[in-house]
């Protein structure tokens, strides 16, 4: 019995604005999908997993969606460290499968942060006026910072020790701009330049407008199972080569080391597992909250030397036709940002993996990496997936 | 180790840190116009936001009185914020500080011209009175 950990069916719910979908019916949306591109039986799945995060009319935590759902499991994980949840739920989905503790696992995510929230989650703040914050916020809450200020902060101090630049961070979300207008269902489809980017409103010095994500409704799903299982299905099969993660902080006033993340502690560990080198890696999913986000997980990551990503990244090799295309679905930045991309990032290279990307495909993708970032830079999940048998 | 200037607050309409049985020494320090941090009477760790444990070796941490003076880390310039009681202060400078004695400190800068600001800068604590038993700490480039 083969009980490699390998990835069957993917699935997105409809972005970017659904005003007439709650958060829980993009959950069910993408989970249908992920069903029916699987080819399975419902009946099938006795593992549940999920983040939470979005929801509305009711919760959308773990047990609750697998309630909804009706999955009977015998394995759920819920999992949440932000945005990066889902390549934490690949690294635990892998160990469970190949140990047995489930067969076919369905992961899901879903939100409708633009049409219930319009675009307040970058600058709008968590506390809104006289109240009282418990716990580590409370070191935060009085000072009214914002979720673009705290990666500001890491541009900030990345630029004043590598002399990394705005028009150098701007090369990011040029590049992810060019694969949005590839994608018609993208929010941001016209194409943009470095004068743009750079010329946008400033949000939190030196991160303008368009160095941010958009911000969406949208959903995502999955299904793992065994490679076993998969000989039948009707999707070729990707494989989880290697999956690791690591949290050096959660709230940004713990971060000690604004120029790195836990990428560097994950990133090697997925690498060994996987058994892979850099070089082997053919595409690139990177969580771009914002363009630093991405510098920042390039570097950490070990793809290029720490203070080499900026003028790496001006040269273009992030872009389409470079070395390591980044975000070819049109990235948080331009595309589909509900709050917790992760998901979609797996379910992207997934779908690199299989040939089926269209207009948007990397020739020969053998490999694909998935590199999630929670929180503030807080908890990086790293997935390495690939198309041919470990 | 040194008193800084308490600023009083007529009425204060930003989000309040919640007291506990742990950080309630620091807030109600910072009311008195003293920075606490902690250090580790075992391994020595300094450390801040203040904590049940010293993060390095679990050990029960000690209060040490800070002299409220240090460097802008990193920093950013809040342009845009939908909060009402911020909003009439922006542009405003949101930093981390990094202490004379050692750990980093999260704080802003309100009132002050951020262009004056910058990685390095030498700057020290004052406080604003948030309630009879709260104060919050903020930062200002040192008078020379």
């Amino acid at each position: 019995m083969d009980r490699t950990p390998v990835i069957v069916g993917i699935g997105m719910s409809d972005y970017p604005k659904v005003p007439h979908m709650d958060g829980v019916q993009h959950h069910v949306l993408a989970a249908r999908r992920a069903i029916e591109d699987a080819g399975i039986d419902k009946s099938e799945i006795d593992g549940y997993v999920g983040a939470g995060g979005g929801g509305g009319m009711m919760v959308d935590d773990a047990v609750t969606m697998a309630e909804y759902l009706r999955i009977n499991h015998r394995y759920i994980d819920g999992t949440m460290t932000g945005g990066s949840s889902f390549e934490f739920h690949v690294q635990h989905l892998a160990a469970a499968i190949r140990d047995g503790a489930c067969d076919t696992a369905l992961v899901t995510y879903g939100s409708n942060q633009l049409s219930k929230m319009g675009r307040s989650l970058g600058t709008g703040g968590m506390h809104r006026g006289v109240q009282t914050v418990a716990g580590p916020m409370g070191y935060e809450a009085p000072y009214g910072n914002s979720l673009v200020g705290s990666y500001a902060m890491h541009a900030k101090r990345h630029m004043h020790e590598y002399g990394t630049t705005s028009e150098q961070l701007a090369e990011i979300a040029v590049g992810v701009r060019e694969y949005a207008s590839l994608n018609p269902n993208a929010i941001y489809q016209d194409l943009i330049t470095v004068d743009d980017v750079v010329n946008s409103r400033m949000i939190a010095d030196p991160l303008h407008m368009l160095d941010c994500c958009a911000i969406t409704d949208g959903g995502g799903a999955f299904i793992m199972t065994t490679a076993e299982r998969a000989k039948d299905l009707q999707q070729p099969p990707v494989y989880v080569l290697g999956a690791a993660g690591g949290q050096t902080h959660w709230n940004i006033c713990q971060q000690t080391d604004f120029t790195t993340s836990a990428g560097a502690l994950a990133g090697p560990i997925a690498f060994e597992r996987a058994g892979v080198t850099h070089d082997d890696v053919d595409m690139l999913m990177f969580y771009d909250s914002f363009t630093i986000t991405c510098l920042i997980l390039l570097e950490s990551l070990g793809f290029v030397p720490k203070g080499e990503g900026g003028p790496f990244v001006a040269e273009g090799n992030l872009k389409r036709g470079g070395k390591w295309p980044l975000n070819t679905d049109g990235g948080g930045l331009s595309s589909c940002h509900p709050g917790m991309r992760g998901i979609f990032l797996i379910i992207e290279a997934v779908r690199q993996l299989r040939g089926q990307a269209g207009v948007v495909q990397v020739p020969d993708c053998e490999v694909a990496i998935a590199a999630g970032s929670g929180g503030w830079l807080s908890c990086i999940g790293v997935a390495i997936l690939g198309r041919e048998h470990p | 180790m040194s008193t800084h200037e308490v600023i009083e607050v007529e009425e204060w309409a930003k989000p309040l840190p919640q007291l506990d049985n742990v950080n309630e020494e620091y807030w109600k320090a910072a009311r008195q116009g003293r920075l606490l941090i902690q250090q580790c009477p075992a391994c020595g760790h300094r450390q801040w936001y203040p904590r049940a444990l010293c993060a390095s070796c679990a050990a029960e941490p000690a209060w040490l009185e800070t002299a409220g003076r240090g460097t802008v880390h990193t920093y950013t310039v809040i342009r845009q914020q939908g909060i009402p009681a911020f909003k009439v202060e922006l542009p405003y400078v949101v930093a981390m500080v990094e202490l004379e004695e050692g750990p980093l400190v999260f704080g802003s800068m309100p009132g002050i011209d951020p262009d004056t600001v910058s990685i390095g800068l030498p700057v020290e604590v004052y406080f604003r009175a948030a309630s009879d038993d709260t104060g919050v700490p903020y930062w200002r480039p040192v008078v020379s």
